[in-house]
């Protein structure tokens, strides 16, 4: 069934679909979209946000999806690269940012330049800074008019940023393995001895990530490309009144290659359809990806730490 | 061919007493917290209260030298004001230039402070000439430090796309992430740079003994271990030794020091206007040594840069201070691309 209300929510919350942070064949993709266009979510960001040697997919293809996907009435938006270190980068940057007919979602400053000299309208990242309302009101001048909180920011803290009268829609990353961290080394082609610039694209092997463990056995962190991130999920099913009275009117899923399609029907009837959370909790299978889950950051507690055990 | 410009030694004090030996020691400037979450090294006994800021100020400017304030984390929701203050505290004890990466603190410092010169902190992540031009652009900034993660060439071609100085590190921990980015320390504790100014904060290392050696764990998390004769090092998050498909390794960085020594007279040659020594939790005596290799090596290079060579006793020198008593040249260098 497709949902061809753009955007609208039956409930209070707009499920919103992350950039696919790994590098997944185009057929993969593709079918993963096509499995998108049909499900409860209103909201879908595109883009290859990691790395710029990922190139199997293009400017003109993405572009192609997000009118594919816009017709299947959902909210498109852009997604430009997080870490931008070449003038290859930038230019990348500037033709999407240029292209006019998508809302884009600015990764770094660089993004920021540009879009606020273009004059366009544009959703801050989740990598972009905001700990404080006078920072958001900061952004809001230069054209931001959502974000997506920083993954560490705790419900607590966004509650004082919305205060009230929250400045812009707010969007929280409610689940997935998080990206904590960027780097200029790639860390999959680290460990596969090989170098960034002849890596083989070995990250294509890992569907969600390299797993990497503690010493003793602990799953711990992911490793994805020059992207860090954490092996526990986030899932955020159980905080659907924190999320309410933060002010919170949008939920990131961020895509994984297993469970996928529960997980947005989950977050549907828990979070607009008023179905329970524990019984939506244990339909949903926490080591099909080992790590877990984990709400610690939107408790303001360790970002790995887990309530819902 | 115009003659190279000698860039600034930009000296880290943890402590006046840092900052009296580096200023002794020969640098240019030194570089200084206020002793709360307002920047990146909030360690217990680290850091100048308004007092000690003061007579660091008057020390630093009586020898023509300057000092630099870091404010360089994000001001919190509920606290906002604390950040506020430490900009007026800046204004008022005479520091020279405010070190900032976030724009509600570049916002208040521009507007109520226009005449406050601002230098870009690396917590900005600013990594291109673009990222620079926004916040030269809106906030006046007058210097960027540049994250750890660029190459030689890269960093040379944001030299060329920009008339705002650029700052690059010189010597000490290297941080593999991009700076002002990376949620690894608060997602293992709770405490990262950006919320508290801390990484891998010391409150939640444990040092366990066990039969063959000792192992380090951050809030619980095995970081490392170690053989009984084994050299150890801090265990922040990022340089333990983890496990990848069977595999036990740096998985993703080792215990090295950045140490870019060896192309000093190319950094300078690009129009580099400072070089910042990493360390502000270091020892006053690391401060002061460090500091003596790096006022000796600058002069060498700017003076003749084609016949500059690393020093034997430099490199002996800053091995022994060394994290892991191991160099690495980081993103500058091949290796990592």
């Amino acid at each position: 069934m497709t949902h061809s209300n753009a955007g609208a929510a039956p409930g209070p919350f707009t499920l919103s679909i992350g950039p696919v942070l790994y590098y997944w064949p185009r057929e993969t993709l593709m079918h993963f979209y096509a499995e998108v266009a049909e499900s409860a979510a209103h909201s879908v960001v595109l883009g290859e946000v990691v790395c710029s040697r990922r190139h199997e997919i293009k400017l003109t293809d993405w572009l192609a999806l997000a009118r594919d996907l816009s017709s299947a009435g959902k909210e498109v938006v852009l997604a430009t690269q997080a870490l931008i270190e070449s003038e290859a980068d930038l230019r990348a940057l500037r033709r999407m940012a240029e292209q006019g007919e998508f809302l884009i979602e600015a990764g770094d400053a660089s993004a920021l330049n540009r879009l606020s000299e273009i004059g366009a309208p544009f959703v801050l990242g989740p990598h972009l800074n905001v700990y404080s309302r006078p920072a958001l009101q900061e952004y809001q001048r230069f054209g931001a008019t959502r974000w997506v909180a920083p993954l560490e920011l705790s419900l607590s803290a966004i509650g004082q940023i919305n205060a009230d009268a929250p400045l812009m829609p707010t969007e929280v990353f409610a689940y997935g393995r998080m990206p904590l961290a960027f780097s200029a080394r790639c860390f999959t082609a680290r460990h596969h001895r090989l170098s960034k610039d002849q890596c083989e694209f070995r990250c294509r092997d890992d569907a969600d990530g390299l797993l990497l463990s503690t010493s003793d056995g602990q799953p711990f962190l992911v490793l994805n490309g020059i992207q860090t991130q954490s092996a526990a999920r986030t899932c955020l099913l159980n905080h659907r009144d924190e999320l309410l009275a933060a002010g919170v009117s949008r939920l990131r899923l961020s895509p994984s290659s297993v469970d996928f399609g529960a997980v947005i029907e989950a977050f549907d009837a828990v979070m607009n359809r008023g179905k329970d959370a524990r019984q939506a909790l244990a339909m949903l299978d926490a080591e099909a990806l080992r790590g877990g889950f984990s709400d610690g950051f939107a408790r303001g507690r360790a970002g790995l730490e887990w309530s819902g055990a | 061919m115009s003659a190279v410009r000698k860039p600034e030694l930009v000296c880290p004090a943890g402590s006046l007493r840092a900052l009296k030996l580096a200023i002794d020691a020969g640098a240019d400037t030194v570089y200084l917290g206020l002793r709360n979450a307002t920047n990146a090294r909030n360690f217990a006994g680290l850091n100048f209260d308004d007092d000690q800021l003061r007579e660091g100020v008057a020390y630093a400017h009586q020898r023509g030298r300057q000092v630099l304030m870091a404010l360089n984390t994000f001001a919190r929701a509920d606290d906002v004001p604390t950040w506020h203050a430490a900009v007026d505290a800046a204004v008022a004890l005479g520091a020279d230039a405010l070190i900032v990466a976030d724009i509600a603190v570049m916002a208040y410092a521009c507007r109520t402070h226009p005449q406050l010169r601002l230098h870009l902190s690396v917590q900005a992540s600013a990594t291109s000439h673009e990222a620079i031009a926004f916040y030269r652009r809106h906030y006046g900034i007058q210097r960027a430090v540049l994250p750890r993660v660029l190459t030689l060439s890269q960093v040379g071609h944001v030299l060329r796309n920009t008339d705002v100085e650029i700052e690059v590190f010189g010597f000490g921990s290297l941080c593999v992430m991009v700076e002002g980015r990376c949620a690894l320390s608060s997602y293992a504790t709770g405490q990262s740079p950006n919320n508290a100014g801390v990484c891998s904060p010391p409150s939640a290392v444990r040092w366990n003994d066990l039969p063959d050696g000792v192992e380090a764990r951050l809030n619980g998390l095995l970081i490392d271990r170690y053989a009984k004769d084994e050299p150890r090092g801090y265990p922040t998050l990022c340089k333990g030794r983890f496990d990848v498909n069977g595999q036990r390794d740096y998985a993703i960085e080792e215990p090295t020091s950045l140490n870019t020594l060896a192309i000093l007279p190319e950094l300078i040659q690009m129009g580099v206007r400072a070089i910042k020594l990493e360390g502000r939790q270091r020892s006053p005596a690391y401060v002061e040594q460090v500091t003596r290799v790096w006022r000796q090596a600058i002069d060498a290079a700017a003076a003749a840069p084609e016949r500059f060579r690393v020093e034997p006793g430099w490199t002996a020198a800053l091995g022994h201070l060394a994290e892991g008593q191991q160099h690495t040249l980081g993103a500058y260098d091949r290796p990592w691309r």
